[in-house]
C-alpha cells in the first residue's frame, strides 16, 4: 500500500462483507418459503425476506464499489485522497442509513412505513429494486455526491489513467441514471419504461464501467503487464459495453406496452451483449498469460479470472438464451430469468468486488503483498465452494423455468401458476440445498481471513516490476 | 490485440459509439412517448387508477407478483387476471378480502392487508387497467 488515506478502503470491504452474509440468509429464507410456502408466515413475508435479500445485495455492492475506488484512486492519481475523514463520515452515513431501512422492512408492514416515511409526499416506494423509502433514496443521493465530490477532487489534483477516468464515468453515471428512481408518474406503462433507465443503464451499462475499471487495475497489479496494453483492452470492451447495452434496454420494452420496433431493436441489440462479457474473458486470460511477473497473491487471480468466466456465462450466455422476443415471449418473468439474474449480479459484480478484496486486503492489512499460502488455500475453497454451488442453483432454476415455461406457457393444456409451482418443487429443493452449499462456501471465504502463516512474498527480482 | 490499432483508436471508438448509442436510445425513448397514447390505455387513466397504483405499491403487491412479467416469481403475474377471473373486480376484491391472517399451513398464502373498501374498488380498477395495455399479446395465455 502506497498511500495512507487508501486505508479507508477497509472499513467499506468489512461492511460489504457483512452485509452479503445478510443477503445470503435472506436468500436461504426465501428459498425455503418456495417450498415450504408458510415458512416465517405472517412475521417475515416472501415480500419482505426479497426486498432485504435484493437491496442487501444492491447496497453492499456499492460498498465494495466505493472501497475499491477508495484504495484504486489515490494509487492510480498518485496522491492521497482529498478528504478520508469525508470517506469515513459517509462510510457511517450510509451503514447507518441502510440498516435502518433494513430494520424498517423488518419491522413493520410495509405499508406502514410507506406511510411513517411521508411516501404521501413523493412517492416512489413500491417499485422492483427501489423499494427504498423516499428519505433513503434521498440519502442516497447524498452520500454518492459527497463520494464523487471526494474522488473528483483527488482525481483532479493527481495524476489522470484511463483506469479512473472510466472508473469516474461509471461512478457518476451510477449516480445520474439513479435519478429516474424519484420519476414515478401515474401511468404504468411510463412507469415501467423509465425504471429500466435506472435498473438496465446500471447493470447492463455504467456499472460495466466500474467492473472493467476494477479488472484492468487488478490485472495490471498481479500481471505487470504493461498499461498501454491493457488500457487498450479497456476501452474496447467498454465500447462494446455500451455499444450493445444501451439499445439493448429494448430487450425490456417488449411486453409492457412500449410499440413493437423495439421487439426488434432489443433483440438485435441484447443478442450482442454477451460480446463485451467474452472479451473481459479473454482479456483476463490474455493478461494472464503475458504476465511479467508471478504475484504471490495466486487467489486474487484466481477471482479475475473466474470473474471473467462467470460473468460472460452468467451474463452472456444465460442472459442470450432468453433476450430474442420470440424465445422471451414464452421465458418472460419466470424462473428462467431468476437463474439469469443470479449468476450474472455473481459472476459479473459480486466476484469483481471480492476479486478487488482479495487483491487489495492484505496490504490493508498490513501485509506486504499477499496472505500466507495457507489462508490463500481456504480462500480458494470459499470461491470453489460459492462459484460451483452458484453454477447449480443456476441450473436448477433453469430446470424449474425450462417446466415452468412448458407447463404455464407452451403446452397444448396450459395449467395455473400455483399447479405448476407444486410440480416443480423438486427443483426448487435443489437449489435450495446448491444455496446451503453457497452459506458453507462464504463461512469458508470469510474464515480464510483469520487463517494465519507465513505470509506470501514478491521475489526481491519482481519488486522493482511493481508498478 | 494487434499494433495497427492503437488505444487512441480504441479510445475514439469508446466516445463515439457511446455518445451515438446513447443519443439513438434518447430519440427512440422520445418516439415511444409520443406513440405511448395509441397503446397505453391512458384515456382510462382516472384518479381512482392512479390511487390503485399507489396501493399496489405501498404494499408492495411485486415482491411477490410480476406485473407484465417484472417483479417476482413466487406469485401469479397480475397484468391479466382480471380476465382470468372472468373480467370480474368482484372476484379480484373477494380474493384480497379473503385471505387468512395467519396462513395457510405448509402452503404459500397471501397476507391479509385490511383493505378498505376504496382501497380495494382501486387495486381491482388498477389491475383491469393494466389488462387493458396493448402488450404485444403477452402473456400466451390467460394463465399468465
Amino acid at each position: 500500500m502506497k498511500y495512507q488515506s487508501q486505508k479507508v478502503a477497509k472499513p467499506y470491504f468489512i461492511a460489504a462483507i457483512g452485509l452479503f452474509v445478510g443477503q445470503i440468509l435472506f436468500g436461504l429464507i426465501m428459498g425455503l418459503q418456495y417450498v415450504v410456502g408458510d415458512f416465517l408466515f405472517p412475521e417475515i413475508p416472501f415480500n419482505v425476506a426479497r426486498m432485504v435479500h435484493t437491496n442487501l445485495l444492491i447496497v453492499w455492492l456499492l460498498f465494495g464499489f466505493m472501497g475499491s475506488t477508495y484504495y484504486m484512486v489515490p494509487e492510480e492519481s498518485k496522491t492521497e485522497l482529498y478528504s478520508p475523514k469525508l470517506a469515513m463520515l459517509l462510510f457511517w452515513v450510509f451503514l447507518v442509513a441502510g440498516a435502518l431501512t433494513i430494520v424498517g422492512y423488518l419491522a413493520v408492514p410495509y405499508a406502514r412505513l410507506a406511510e411513517l416515511t411521508g411516501n404521501d409526499l413523493l412517492p416512489t416506494m413500491g417499485r422492483e429494486f427501489l423499494e427504498q423509502p423516499t428519505i433513503t433514496k434521498i440519502g442516497i443521493v447524498i452520500v454518492a455526491l459527497g463520494f464523487l465530490f471526494n474522488v473528483g477532487m483527488t482525481l483532479l489534483r493527481g495524476r489522470k489513467t484511463v483506469i479512473t477516468m472510466v472508473l469516474f464515468m461509471g461512478l457518476v453515471g451510477l449516480a445520474v441514471f439513479f435519478l429516474f428512481s424519484f420519476y414515478n408518474p401515474h401511468n404504468p406503462v411510463l412507469d415501467k419504461m423509465f425504471w429500466w433507465w435506472v435498473v438496465h443503464l446500471w447493470v447492463e451499462g455504467v456499472w460495466e464501467l466500474i467492473l472493467g475499471a476494477i479488472l484492468a487495475f487488478t490485472l495490471i497489479k498481479v500481471t505487470g503487464v504493461d498499461r498501454e496494453v491493457i488500457e487498450k483492452w479497456l476501452y474496447v470492451i467498454i465500447a462494446m459495453a455500451l455499444i450493445t447495452g444501451l439499445l439493448g434496454t429494448g430487450h425490456h420494452y417488449f411486453f409492457i406496452g412500449t410499440p413493437e420496433y423495439w421487439l426488434w431493436i432489443g433483440s438485435v441489440f441484447s443478442a450482442m451483449e454477451p460480446i463485451p462479457f467474452f472479451m473481459m474473458t479473454l482479456f483476463a486470460f490474455n493478461m494472464v498469460n503475458k504476465r511479467r511477473r508471478q504475484h504471490p497473491n495466486r487467489a486474487a487471480v484466481l477471482w479475475a479470472l473466474g470473474t471473467g468466466v462467470m460473468a460472460f456465462l452468467g451474463a452472456g450466455v444465460w442472459g442470450f438464451l432468453h433476450t430474442l422476443a420470440p424465445v422471451n415471449y414464452y421465458t418472460h418473468g419466470s424462473q428462467i430469468t431468476a437463474a439469469h439474474g443470479h449468476m450474472a449480479f455473481y459472476g459479473a459484480y459480486v466476484m469483481i468486488v471480492l476479486t478487488m478484496i482479495s487483491y487489495a486486503m492484505p496490504m490493508l492489512n498490513g501485509r506486504e503483498a499477499a496472505n500466507s499460502n495457507k489462508s490463500q488455500v481456504t480462500e480458494m475453497w470459499g470461491f470453489w465452494l460459492m462459484t460451483v454451488s452458484m453454477v447449480f442453483i443456476t441450473l436448477f432454476l433453469t430446470g424449474a423455468g425450462i417446466l415452468q415455461v412448458y407447463l404455464q406457457r407452451f403446452s397444448d393444456a396450459p395449467l395455473p401458476f400455483m399447479i405448476v409451482q407444486d410440480k416443480i418443487e423438486l427443483f426448487y429443493w435443489l437449489r435450495e440445498f446448491a444455496g446451503v452449499v453457497f452459506l458453507l462456501g462464504l463461512i469458508v471465504y470469510i474464515v480464510s481471513f483469520f487463517v494465519k502463516g507465513e505470509e506470501a512474498r514478491l521475489k526481491p527480482a519482481e519488486q522493482t516490476l511493481v508498478e | 490485440m494487434n499494433e495497427t490499432f492503437t488505444k487512441s483508436m480504441a479510445r475514439n471508438i469508446f466516445f463515439g459509439g457511446s455518445l451515438f448509442f446513447f443519443l439513438l436510445l434518447v430519440g427512440l425513448s422520445a418516439d415511444t412517448v409520443q406513440r405511448l397514447p395509441e397503446r397505453d390505455n391512458r384515456e382510462n387513466l382516472t384518479p381512482q387508477v392512479a390511487l390503485g397504483k399507489k396501493v399496489w405499491e405501498d404494499n408492495n403487491c411485486l415482491g411477490c407478483h410480476t406485473l407484465l412479467g417484472e417483479g417476482a416469481y413466487f406469485a401469479p403475474e397480475l397484468g391479466n387476471v382480471y380476465v382470468r377471473y372472468g373480467n370480474s373486480k368482484e372476484a379480484i376484491k373477494g380474493f384480497i378480502t379473503s385471505r387468512p391472517v395467519d396462513g395457510i399451513p405448509g402452503r404459500r398464502s397471501m397476507p391479509q392487508f385490511n383493505m378498505s373498501e376504496e382501497e380495494l374498488e382501486a387495486i381491482a380498477e388498477f389491475l383491469k387497467y393494466m389488462s387493458e395495455i396493448d402488450t404485444n399479446d403477452w402473456p400466451p395465455n390467460v394463465q399468465g
